[in-house]
């Protein structure tokens, strides 16, 4: 009897010892960060070929390596579209071996791979999408949402606005998801602060002639337009503002403006206007040697938010691999939440339980032309908003794992 | 004889294939593989151009999801109603696209695709550009978990190889005779006494609603039902899988849809993934000018004229 105990007490212990090691250490001898984005198309500036520069970086400084084991990037074109982002991610998990996927822009595509991720229980750092359904309603113990989000889009543009007198707003929105999430969240923040939204049209994704839409704008009787659209829409229809002296008799609030739009744009058109962005490269001297070796690399191209985005949380996700010691998506979760997030792209950060990467966020103002003293010399800094005024509250998210803990 | 050896060893191949390739990988293959037969029936055995078969892969597509989704209902249900949503679709567009022929007839069914494609962006059942997104595939027959790969491969293997025989039986039909006489010579067809416009019809009818049992079989196996699937960009691929494996040939979509999967699959990992579509326009512009009846048309023609 006593024999069998001690017996089965050995069985018991070195079977536990063996689970110990399998957990713990780099799973088949390689971390491997897959980087998925729009390679080609609208969104390629903002992020795409920029973002696995940005990733490459992370890993040099890094050292290649993270507990004693290689650090391997590979990367592809998901082509803003959720099916062909889905199946990649699919592919790179069962066949390729990787561990962690940074990117997925179009927010349709990042919701098909997040749950893809989910479901292999390894993580996904989201640094360029905008929608905040990642951190809400469909939140994951695997997502980490980094850079900004609609919500923080919406408080640092329109709140100040509203609170400055102007009450009455017009919504061009792109007529799809994105579109709509970030008209919905603006508007609850402008009734929030007392404000009415006196109309609003929705002009498909491409539009390339907005008169139309700009002419009921401008009949309207709002203060505001808010273009709640993004890259080339933003532009299309900015433009056709000023053209038709919108402009001058109205504001318009870009609710998505990246710093590629805002240098596309021109400082006639565009000078004065304001807009939040979770990163400037002419922030400080951190963020200029940060930019200043991004900009060796890409022909001198400034990075986007999300660019700084992606080499930030790619650090932090390393950092946390090495804290932990093993690259399981729990516990490098676990690690990445417990750690505070302080970087040249990120101050007073924090990864929060659901997933929310809480850090203060930027409110500018496009400078006009008199003011540029370079070419890449874009935003003027009016106002840093701490990182729990800009994003949404936990309690408020509605994201269930979260609030159950 | 000599065909049912040549069916058996690829039924061999098919079954041990998982083993050597990407399970995930040849079900693509396999969903495309039927979409494209599905619509072969129409085009190479009717000699009808249809540029909306989107609209049936996607309708299959997005009812199966959907029943996934929210009704609780197991594959074998939510397949099944996925393909009998898109052959009743099929039952309206193809009663008005009958109507007319040649271009125009290609011109009524890509109008009426659009509609679905409209319906489908706006309606809220189906999340716009997000999709249905998270489809569970279930466990077949309350014995099978499809979540498993290899579980998977096989229920698509035989849902492709019951399509498959069913277009197989439909050619070699009485009723099949009667398609490839409208095909060859529609006013003799009708002069026999044939009502052909019934027969498009009907032909028209099995070919949506295999194309929507690829759809929804695509649905489970992606977990994801997308606009990509009712866009017209998929119509217009399933023309090019046809064309480049043999149009009218049995075996030629298959063939087809898998060269165009396969390097759709090569290139979107590759440095040439943003000349993905250049490269297949190329593709089709060689095809189309030297060797116009296709990969398995041209290997026909050449063991008839060597052996």
């Amino acid at each position: 009897m006593k024999l069998m105990k001690k017996t089965v007490l050995a069985v018991a212990m070195s079977l536990a010892t063996v689970t110990g090691v399998q957990a713990a250490g780099v799973s088949d001898d390689v971390v491997k960060i897959g980087v998925l984005g729009d390679m080609g198309g609208v969104y390629a500036d903002i992020a795409g070929p920029g973002s696995v520069v940005a990733v490459k970086m992370a890993v040099e400084d890094f050292g290649g390596t993270v507990l004693g084991q290689p650090i391997e990037v590979v990367s592809a074109d998901d082509q803003n579209k959720a099916d062909v982002g889905s199946s990649i991610a699919r592919k790179w998990i069962d066949d390729e071996n990787v561990d962690v996927i940074n990117g997925a822009v179009a927010s349709s595509v990042t919701g098909a791979v997040t749950k893809v991720m989910t479901a292999a229980e390894k993580i996904t750092l989201i640094a360029a999408s905008a929608s905040h359904a990642f951190t809400t309603k469909a939140c994951s113990p695997f997502n980490a949402h980094w850079t900004y989000d609609v919500v923080a889009l919406a408080n640092g543009t329109v709140k100040p606005m509203v609170a400055s007198g102007k009450e009455k707003w017009f919504f061009i929105t792109a007529d799809y998801g994105f579109g709509h999430a970030l008209e919905k969240v603006a508007t609850g923040v402008i009734k929030d602060n007392g404000g009415t939204v006196v109309g609003g049209v929705r002009a498909p994704l491409g539009t390339t002639d907005f008169s139309s839409y700009i002419l009921q704008a401008q009949s309207s009787g709002a203060d505001v337009i808010a273009l709640a659209n993004a890259g080339a829409d933003m532009v299309n229809s900015l433009k056709t503002a000023a053209e038709f002296g919108v402009t001058e008799m109205m504001d318009v609030a870009g609710l998505l403006v990246f710093t590629q739009n805002a240098q596309a744009l021109d400082p006639a058109i565009a000078g004065g206007m304001k807009l939040t962005t979770g990163f400037y490269w002419d922030m400080d001297d951190q963020t200029r040697a940060w930019s200043k070796r991004y900009m060796e690399r890409m022909d001198g191209k400034i990075p986007s938010m999300a660019h700084a985005g992606a080499y930030s949380s790619t650090m932090h996700y390393l950092n946390a691999v090495k804290a932990a010691g093993t690259d399981e998506g729990k516990a490098v979760m676990a690690k990445m939440k417990e750690t505070p997030v302080e970087d040249f792209f990120s101050r007073n950060g924090y990864l929060r339980k659901d997933g929310r990467m809480v850090h203060d966020m930027l409110q500018v103002r496009i400078k006009t032309a008199d003011e540029r003293t370079s070419a890449n010399d874009i935003f003027a800094i009016e106002k840093v908003i701490k990182g729990d005024d800009a994003f949404l509250e936990l309690s408020k998210g509605g994201c269930e794992f979260a609030m159950a803990k | 004889m000599k065909i049912n050896k040549f069916y058996l060893v690829l039924f061999l191949l098919a079954l041990v294939a998982p083993t050597a390739l990407y399970p995930v990988f040849l079900m693509k293959v396999l969903c495309f593989a039927l979409f494209a037969c599905a619509f072969n029936l129409l085009l190479g055995f009717v000699g009808l151009l249809s540029f909306g078969h989107a609209a049936f892969l996607g309708t299959g597509g997005y009812v199966t999801g959907a029943m996934m989704l929210h009704t609780g209902m197991g594959p074998e249900l939510s397949i099944l109603a996925g393909t009998v949503a898109a052959g009743l679709l099929g039952a309206v567009y193809g009663k008005l696209a009958v109507k007319r022929e040649g271009i125009y007839f290609a011109m009524v069914t890509l109008a009426l695709a659009q509609l679905a494609f409209f319906f489908y962006l706006q309606s809220p059942f189906t999340g716009g550009e997000d999709g249905l997104q998270g489809v569970p595939r279930g466990t077949l027959l309350g014995m099978f978990d499809l979540s498993d790969n290899m579980n998977m491969y096989y229920f698509v293997l035989a849902i492709f190889i019951f399509g498959f025989w069913l277009i197989h039986r439909t050619i070699h039909s009485p009723f099949g005779q009667i398609l490839k006489a409208i095909r060859e010579n529609e006013p003799r067809a009708v002069s026999l006494g044939y009502n052909v416009n019934d027969y498009k019809w009907v032909v028209f009818i099995i070919s949506s609603a295999l194309a929507g049992l690829a759809g929804s079989t695509k649905t489970l196996v992606f977990q994801l039902a997308s606009l990509t699937d009712v866009h017209w960009h998929m119509s217009g691929e399933v023309v090019l899988m046809t064309l480049l494996g043999g149009m009218g040939t049995i075996f030629g979509p298959v063939v087809g849809a898998g060269v165009v999967v396969t390097i759709q699959n090569y290139l979107s990992g590759g440095e040439l993934g943003n000349y993905i579509h250049i490269i297949m326009g190329l593709i089709f512009i060689v095809c189309v000018l030297a060797f116009r009846s296709g990969i398995v048309g041209e290997f026909q023609k050449m063991v008839k004229k060597n052996f």
